[in-house]
């Protein structure tokens, strides 16, 4: 008499300690292993993209901070890259470069919430602190320059709203000569401590052609193996100016594309962003950060497609105007989105305890998703 | 067998770093800064609550047509002419009554965009981050210093001047017409090109 | 020992078994538990560069007294469709095994709660109670994700009960005795003597234990450790990926007495780890009593002594807690079975080995 098994349906969800956000995610489980998970998605859906069409093109700003909150010097360079293309404005040098600092700051910031907040999934506590620590440092240098912590409305188009604080040169060295000695605790606790590389090696693959069959970017892109980075492949603003690398994922502690190769790929490219900072910081020439703002923001009708390379993938806003002093489509192209599309793929034959370690590696943020 | 040994001897090595490691920090200082008792300090840039000296106010709306989020309403009043509203700060002379100037805190989103249309700069933020209320409807500001009579005076005494004046545009209008007739009755043959004006019409 | 001293003093067996049975609950191992919940939460606190609890009191000292009062005061709410009787007996149940443990452990050279012969595997027959009184909080819940979580905790405590039973084993042969008090005398003058080098052998015999007794001590911590549900083996008790756990439907004095029971069994652990490896209650110097010639002060200082090292361990594993992170459940599993029982089986082997020199 064979017995009769059912798969069981348990639902992580959308409160959750362990989803980064309002995430429901139903795991089809045969026993412990998962044979499917379907996302649910839409419980942050704030109507961004209609928001856009009803708001002037510098009013859109601080719409654009709030997609992806952990990342907010991303979103509004992305968006302002776009608008200045089709307005054809030339920009500081000053302005430029700024800008490059406040987004690989940003960056870093970025990457120690994901990194710390991983380290808090798997179980160790302790990590999540430090990160956060560091992200102090950072969110008060952005807070002696902009006035805010988290939602800057800082890139306007055409330039910047303020200019750089004057103590903020001197700060933001001493956050870099405090920093690094902080990146190799943080390895020698958590990144090859062994518990956690049993955690998290071979677990979750990503093999590069499925990767790039889905048109996933970012450091997940670059941990299944292939250097594309839009900083190097696409260069946008000044970035050309700087001498880095772009790390990728070696499979060191298991397969090439597995959970540790993500975690670790941010870890170094906390690393390059402290290099491209302090060769930033160097090079930046005097200017006037505001004499390229326009009165009005009225663009000529065309369309564009601008993209920046935010701490979680590609990001891609494409403007649709039609000569009017409000913008006629604003689409955002998120990578969260894109990685939640190639999750159930991470997950499939893996444990329910492992759900958890692949998404806190794909570093996803429902503010994103659901715009 | 070698993989196993290395396996353990592993584990146990990168255990120890990291209790060093956690050891360590027992004895670093608390980056703690405990709140209510200590307050830190915020930087001049700081965006919290806005405020409205309304001394400066000119009525012009710029703030209200920035803002992202239409949390500040703005009603003006023109002014009777004789009447004397003061100039502002930057020596600029007032010609409107503003009757109503509230933001709703509850909507605003501490963008700062309001801040940089205002020509007199008397909408600025300040340093109170700390403005909690137990009704939602308290956090709706209402910035004019002018009494609520006095408001609904200046909108009368508008009116009324609205109302005179177009009294007195009605009998202007209707003496001309009056004065019109008269003229043509005094000129009764004029051949008068009509034939355009009534194609246009 | 203390029975005789409060019988003469009283006169009475009963009242003096009742003294020296309530005394070391109500005078030792509660206000511990209380601290030690305190304790944790400073620590961790300072290891993560931050304060913790410092408004109730004195830098918090009263935290956990307010805890209790919030927790003695909050409903208690017992979920409809559950097996009340179950629901009900399993913190006590868990609480019991906990507490029950302390009566075999010598504090002090004057003091033991019940002198047993079978001290050792008393102890670890009475923690055995506390796999019962889990597997029935999990199942009496009507959860499934508190069921799992039971079945979990049942399966790790008995896997991880096996290496610890080795070591045992391994000191049993060593020493010859199961009685912990005897194992305390035997450790005497001076810290050459405690086990963890070797023991009161000489010669050959206790350089070629030393290794092996320092790999045993990190085994037997290492498996108490998993017995009482700490980090890194807390699959069934922290935020677990999915729910909290088995006690997830406890409210109110009930959670307390899982609660204080983990923080009771901790010290207990350490307490027999201390005990078999690191002399018990013996002082590694010699006694300023009998230098002074006040013998009535050794036991108080053979009573710090064993507080001291008690708390020294409890504070290794709060340390461990706050570094490392989570196993998983199958590797929990391989780590005991693939790992620390072959070790002990070497170590017992080797060990015999030994003594027949």
């Amino acid at each position: 008499m064979a017995l009769k098994t059912e798969e069981m349906v348990l639902n992580m969800g959308p409160q959750h300690p362990s989803t980064h956000g309002v995430l429901r995610l139903e795991l089809q489980l045969d026993g412990e292993i998962i044979t499917n998970v379907i996302p649910h998605i839409g419980y942050l859906h704030r109507c961004f993209e209609k928001h856009a069409e009803a708001m002037t093109y510098p009013q859109v700003i601080p719409y654009t901070d709030r997609m992806d909150y952990l990342a907010s010097m991303g979103n509004e360079f992305g968006y302002v890259l776009g608008v200045e293309k089709l307005l054809n404005i030339q920009l500081p040098e000053r302005v430029e470069y700024i800008r490059v600092i406040m987004a690989e700051l940003q960056r870093i910031a970025s990457h120690l919430v994901a990194l710390g907040t991983y380290g808090a999934d798997i179980g160790a506590f302790t990590p999540f602190l430090f990160c956060f620590r560091d992200r102090e440092k950072i969110l008060n240098l952005f807070e002696i320059t902009c006035g805010a912590r988290l939602l800057y409305n800082y890139i306007w188009i055409g330039g910047l709203s303020h200019d750089i604080h004057p103590d903020f040169i001197r700060l933001t060295k001493e956050f870099i000569k405090e920093f690094r000695p902080n990146v190799k605790e943080l390895n020698d606790l958590l990144s090859y401590n062994r518990i956690f590389i049993e955690r998290t090696a071979n677990v979750g693959v990503l093999p590069l052609d499925t990767a790039i069959n889905y048109g996933v970017s970012g450091p997940n892109l670059r941990a299944s193996g292939m250097k594309w980075d839009l900083r190097k492949d696409d260069p946008y603003s000044v970035y050309h100016k700087f001498d880095y690398d772009i790390p990728v994922g070696k499979g060191e502690k298991g397969k090439t594309g597995d959970c540790w190769d993500r975690y670790y790929v941010r870890v170094l490219e906390m690393e390059e962003s402290l290099k491209i900072i302090e060769q930033a910081i160097e090079q930046i020439p005097e200017g006037d950060v505001t004499s390229a703002i326009p009165k009005r923001v009225k663009p000529p009708e065309g369309q564009v497609y601008a993209r920046v390379e935010n701490p979680r993938g590609e990001l891609g806003y494409f403007i649709i105007s039609d000569g009017s002093l409000n913008p006629a489509r604003v689409k955002v192209r998120a990578p969260s989105f894109v990685t939640m599309q190639v999750f159930p793929e991470l997950c499939k034959g893996f444990m329910v305890a492992d759900v958890v370690a692949i998404l806190g590696s794909v570093d996803i943020v429902l503010g994103e998703i659901d715009r | 067998m070698r993989d196993y040994i290395y396996n353990f001897w592993q584990g146990l090595f990168t255990i120890l770093i990291g209790m060093k490691v956690t050891f360590k920090h027992l004895f670093v200082p608390a980056v703690t800064i405990q709140y209510p008792s200590v307050k830190p300090q915020l930087p001049e840039r700081e965006r919290n609550r806005l405020y409205v000296n309304m001394d400066d106010c000119i009525g012009c709306d710029q703030c209200a047509r920035a803002c992202p989020v239409n949390c500040i309403e703005i009603e003006t009043v023109k002014s009777i002419p004789g009447e004397d509203l003061g100039t502002t700060s930057n020596g600029k002379k007032k010609a409107l009554w503003v009757t109503t100037f509230n933001i709703d805190f509850a909507k605003c989103c501490y963008c700062q965009l309001c801040v940089f249309p205002c020509p007199t700069e008397c909408i600025y933020m300040t340093d109170v981050y700390e403005f909690s209320e137990f009704k939602r409807e308290s956090l709706v500001y209402d910035f004019v210093t002018i009494l609520p009579e006095e408001r609904e005076q200046k909108k009368k005494n508008f009116e009324e001047m609205q109302a005179k004046k177009e009294a007195e545009k009605a009998a202007a209008a209707k003496k001309a017409a009056e004065e019109k007739a008269a003229a043509q009755a005094n000129k009764p043959a004029e051949p008068k090109p009509d034939n355009k004006e009534e194609n246009k019409q | 020992m203390m029975y005789d001293w409060l019988y003469n003093l009283t006169g009475s067996d009963i009242l003096a078994m009742f003294i020296v049975s309530l005394l070391p609950l109500f005078v030792f191992i509660l206000p511990f538990a209380l601290l030690a919940v305190l304790a944790e939460r400073k620590v961790s606190a300072h290891m993560q560069d931050r304060l913790g609890p410092m408004r109730v009191g004195y830098h918090g000292i009263l935290q956990t007294v307010a805890d209790i009062i919030k927790l003695l005061q909050k409903e208690d709410l017992v979920p409809h469709a559950t097996d009340k009787t179950l629901f009900n007996f399993a913190p006590l149940l868990v609480f019991m095994g906990s507490y029950a443990a302390f009566a075999a452990i010598p504090f002090s050279g004057f003091f033991i709660g019940s002198k047993i012969d079978l001290g050792i595997i008393f102890i670890v027959g009475i923690t055995g109670l506390v796999v019962a009184g889990i597997l029935m909080a999990g199942w009496a819940s009507n959860n499934k994700y508190s069921l799992l979580g039971a079945m979990r905790s049942a399966a790790q405590i008995i896997s991880y009960e096996i290496p610890t039973l080795l070591i045992i084993l391994t000191v049993i042969m060593l020493t010859g005795t199961l009685s912990l008090y005897d194992l305390s005398e035997l450790q005497t003058a001076y810290f050459w003597n405690w086990l963890i080098l070797g023991g009161p052998a000489v010669g050959l015999q206790k350089i070629l234990l030393i290794p092996l007794m320092i790999m045993g001590c990190l085994i037997i911590y290492t498996s108490t450790l998993a017995e009482v549900n700490r980090t890194p083996f807390d699959i069934p008790e922290a935020e677990s990926e999915l729910v909290s756990g088995y006690h997830t439907e406890y409210s109110g004095m009930k959670f307390a007495m899982f609660f204080l029971a983990e923080y009771a069994n901790m010290f207990a652990v350490s307490a027999i780890v201390a005990i078999i490896f690191f002399g018990g209650y013996q002082s590694p110097f010699g006694y300023l009593g009998n230098t002074l010639g006040w013998t009535w002060l050794v036991p108080i200082e053979q009573f710090f002594w064993f507080t001291a090292k008690g708390l020294f361990f409890v504070f290794v594993q709060m340390w461990l807690r706050w570094t490392l992170p989570r196993f998983r459940v199958d590797q929990l599993m391989a780590f005991c079975w693939k790992y620390l029982i072959p070790f002990s089986f070497v170590i017992l082997l080797l060990v015999g080995l030994i003594t027949l020199i």
